[in-house]
């Protein structure tokens, strides 16, 4: 269960209250250290959501920080203006509008500037304050500012913008105090700067003209005697090795050998180990269940299917851990640098590496970590290429097919295994195919996207432990509340299809149940494949997830657990030609057979248009290469 | 005039206009890839493409598509042309850097 279940978020409801705060909107631009600031400020009790019709996130909580749990804090996209030119500044101008569904009308406004840059940052005042809400300037990042020898007289800033400001650190939580102070204050109805605002002095530039904005900012920037903090000279020191020509290769290849051999490695065998555990804990609780039938809904419906998403979940938190670390030091940025050069090949940009080289252990995380793609014709694009990655589901029905029929030789002296040999090739294999489905794509529905590759390459910073914990409490719990909700349907679904119609009250035999019906239904079908009928229902039951047709073709070729691997293997090899063979591992390289990356995707795009098409383009490619494959290994084997 | 991405690397110029699609042009502007910014090219990306620039403070590695599409005096012509002068931002050591270069 995610934490969010736990402390129950509710938005407030009903028209605005006049004088009254009940929702605070927290707004700044991207890098100004908002998301952490949120944290900060609403702890725990924090609630992740789409708003509606757009595939920008929700997040709000209560503002139980800094002790007033009364008040509801939204934190908007981080945006650079007002205008609607992205699809975040759209929502965030109809949240502070008041004009988006299902958010409540915005009562206080906490703008959130980095102190680093704040000449830049004050841009995002001017169309904030037009918009005439209560509004508290927090100067993010102040320490740091101070540190480095940056400095900026705030009492000069408040008379300039006619709002009070404050100089705070989210990371180490300083400063905080303002805000409820504000609150407090703005609740009263007693205007902590009425003296000022009388004395009037905010002339804002023509909202909508970026010059001007411009002008404006420099001018406030420069009467408040602000001055600009030294950039770290390590930054740059650093970037000179992490971008060097020889040295930024070589340090980037050796990251992301690092990510993958973690997760394979370390990640595996805990998911290996949690798939034991929750076998045993089904096993254990199956023996106590009666009648019967519940029993089998419970652990071989519910337990099972619900236990094959959740075991994953090591590999999604290790690997989210990781993407964490590269992205709050800084480095993120710097590798999208350095592979954008490679992924524009594909008509990609380099932000969508680290998303495709995560899909192949899972997609699911894969797509979840597209997040980090401002463009969303590139993420649209990268979401629907991932599954083609040969993600660790797909390996239990590689190795039993490859073991089964491809002979345990030698090829190029000892160096390469023909075994090995035929694994690489269905790694090859799935990245041709995403390779193809990108250029495809971004040759036609997701071509010229208005945005450009535009990168931020941010400060290097030490990740806190706090907001590396926070990262996979969010990610996690995103995971876990859509295995407990899609995936728990679709496999109790799936569960009563294969146990009805009922035989003189009992169940039926899977061949005899309604997905045996349809499976021996679809023969023809897949019989130009050199697939027979057990192997549809294979085919039908994973569509739930890849790594079930191993269980399901154990079941139907009627093996004991014990010996299943060895006897699966003989069983296969009898009842298929070389040509089925072949063509079931291709099958599964192209076809999407997972709820879960169905789900994800659909929850990522915020509708359910584009899983419908990857799942038929990916089913349609992947009859057709099964087919191809069939003819040519029957004709030349 | 001349476009960005012919500005050498660690070299800096002045933005004069930007000539691209409106929205990118929007855009630009409010990272602050404004007319009158100063502009430093840090470094390239060891491939040679995107190349990073230094404005406001900010680093921001952009395309060579993109650069084209925004045009540069060096400081020289520019300052040659009219004398105010911007207030000193955080670009100050690169444009050191730079002056000995040139």
């Amino acid at each position: 269960m995610s934490c969010h279940a736990t402390a129950l978020v509710d938005l407030p409801t009903g028209p605005r209250v006049v004088g009254q705060i009940r929702t605070v909107a927290l707004v700044g631009p991207p890098n100004s250290g908002k998301s952490t600031l949120f944290n900060r400020l609403t702890g725990m009790r924090q609630k992740v959501a789409n708003y509606p019709g757009v595939t920008v996130e929700q997040h709000y909580g209560k503002l139980s920080g800094i002790r007033r749990p009364d008040l509801t804090l939204i934190d908007l996209p981080g945006i650079y203006s007002l205008d609607s030119y992205s699809e975040d500044a759209r929502v965030a101008v109809d949240v502070l509008q008041g004009t988006m569904a299902g958010s409540p009308p915005v009562d206080a406004i906490l703008l959130v500037l980095d102190s680093l840059h704040l000449q830049r940052q004050l841009m995002l005042a001017a169309p904030i304050l037009a918009l005439k809400l209560p509004t508290l300037v927090l100067l993010n990042m102040s320490d740091l500012m101070e540190v480095r020898g940056g400095a900026v007289d705030t009492l000069a800033l408040a008379q300039e913008l006619g709002v009070p400001v404050a100089k705070i650190s989210g990371a180490r939580g300083v400063g905080l105090e303002a805000i409820p102070r504000f609150l407090n204050q703005r609740d009263a109805q007693v205007d902590p700067l009425a003296g000022v605002a009388a004395t009037q002095r905010l002339e804002l530039p023509v909202v909508g003209n970026a010059r001007s904005y411009r002008q404006w900012a420099t001018g406030v920037s420069t009467r408040t005697r602000y001055k600009a903090p030294l950039s770290p000279e390590w930054t740059r020191k650093l970037d000179g090795v992490l971008l060097g020509r020889v040295t930024g290769p070589i340090i980037f290849l050796l990251v992301v050998l690092g990510v993958f051999q973690v997760v394979f490695s370390v990640g595996l065998p805990f998911s290996d180990w949690s798939q034991n555990l929750l076998n045993n804990a089904g096993d254990g609780l199956g023996r106590h269940i009666h009648p019967a039938w519940l029993d089998s809904l419970l652990i071989d419906g519910i337990w099972k299917g619900v236990a094959s998403v959740l075991i994953f979940l090591p590999q999604i938190l290790l690997l989210f851990l990781f993407i964490g670390v590269l992205e709050d030091t800084g480095y993120l940025a710097r590798a999208a640098l350095i592979a954008d050069r490679v992924m524009r090949l594909i008509g990609l940009n380099g932000k969508a590496f680290i998303p495709l080289l995560s899909a192949y252990a899972c997609a699911v995380p894969a797509i979840m970590a597209t997040r980090t793609i401002e463009n969303k014709r590139d993420r649209f694009a990268t979401i629907l290429v991932a599954p083609f990655m040969t993600c660790s589901a797909r390996l239990p029905i590689y190795l039993l097919v490859i073991a089964a029929f491809v002979p345990n030789r030698r090829l190029l002296g000892s160096l390469l295994g023909l075994q090995a040999a035929v694994m690489l090739g269905l790694y090859v294999l799935g990245f041709l195919a995403a390779l193809f489905t990108a250029r495809l794509l971004k040759s036609s529905v997701l071509k010229a996207s208005p945005a450009p590759f535009i990168l931020e390459l941010p400060q290097y910073r030490l990740p806190t432990l706090r907001g590396l914990g926070m990262r996979l409490v969010d990610r996690g719990g995103v995971f876990l509340k859509q295995a407990g909700t899609i995936i728990l349907a679709v496999t109790i679904g799936l569960w009563m299809l294969s146990h009805v119609p009922l035989h003189g009250g009992h169940f039926p035999e899977l061949a005899n149940s309604f997905v045996g019906k349809v499976g021996r239904w679809i023969e023809p079908l897949i019989h130009p494949l050199g697939f027979n009928w057990k192997i549809g229902i294979g085919l039908l039951s994973s569509v739930i997830a890849r790594e079930v047709i191993v269980g399901t073709l154990g079941t139907l070729y009627g093996m004991d657990p014990q010996t299943q691997a060895l006897g699966l293997q003989q069983a296969l090899h009898h009842d298929l030609t070389l040509g089925g063979a072949m063509a079931l591992v291709v099958f599964f390289a192209f076809a999407m057979q997972c709820t879960s990356t169905l789900a994800v995707v659909k929850r990522e795009t915020n509708s359910w248009r584009w899983p419908i098409v990857q799942f038929v383009y990916m089913s349609v490619l992947a009859y057709v290469a099964a087919f191809v494959t069939n003819q040519v290994v029957s004709r030349f084997f | 005039m001349f476009a960005l991405n012919l500005l050498p690397v660690g070299t800096a110029a002045v933005i004069q206009e930007l000539e691209l699609p409106e929205p990118v042009e929007h855009h630009l502007m409010h990272m602050g890839f404004s007319p009158e910014a100063r502009v430093v090219a840090v470094r390239r990306a060891p491939a040679g493409d995107p190349t990073v620039y230094a404005i406001d403070g900010m680093e921001i590695a952009l395309r060579r598509e993109t650069a084209r599409g925004i045009l540069v005096k060096s400081l020289e012509e520019h300052t040659g042309e009219q004398k105010s002068a911007l207030p000193a931002e955080a670009n100050s050591r690169a444009e050191r850097k730079a002056r000995q270069l040139a």
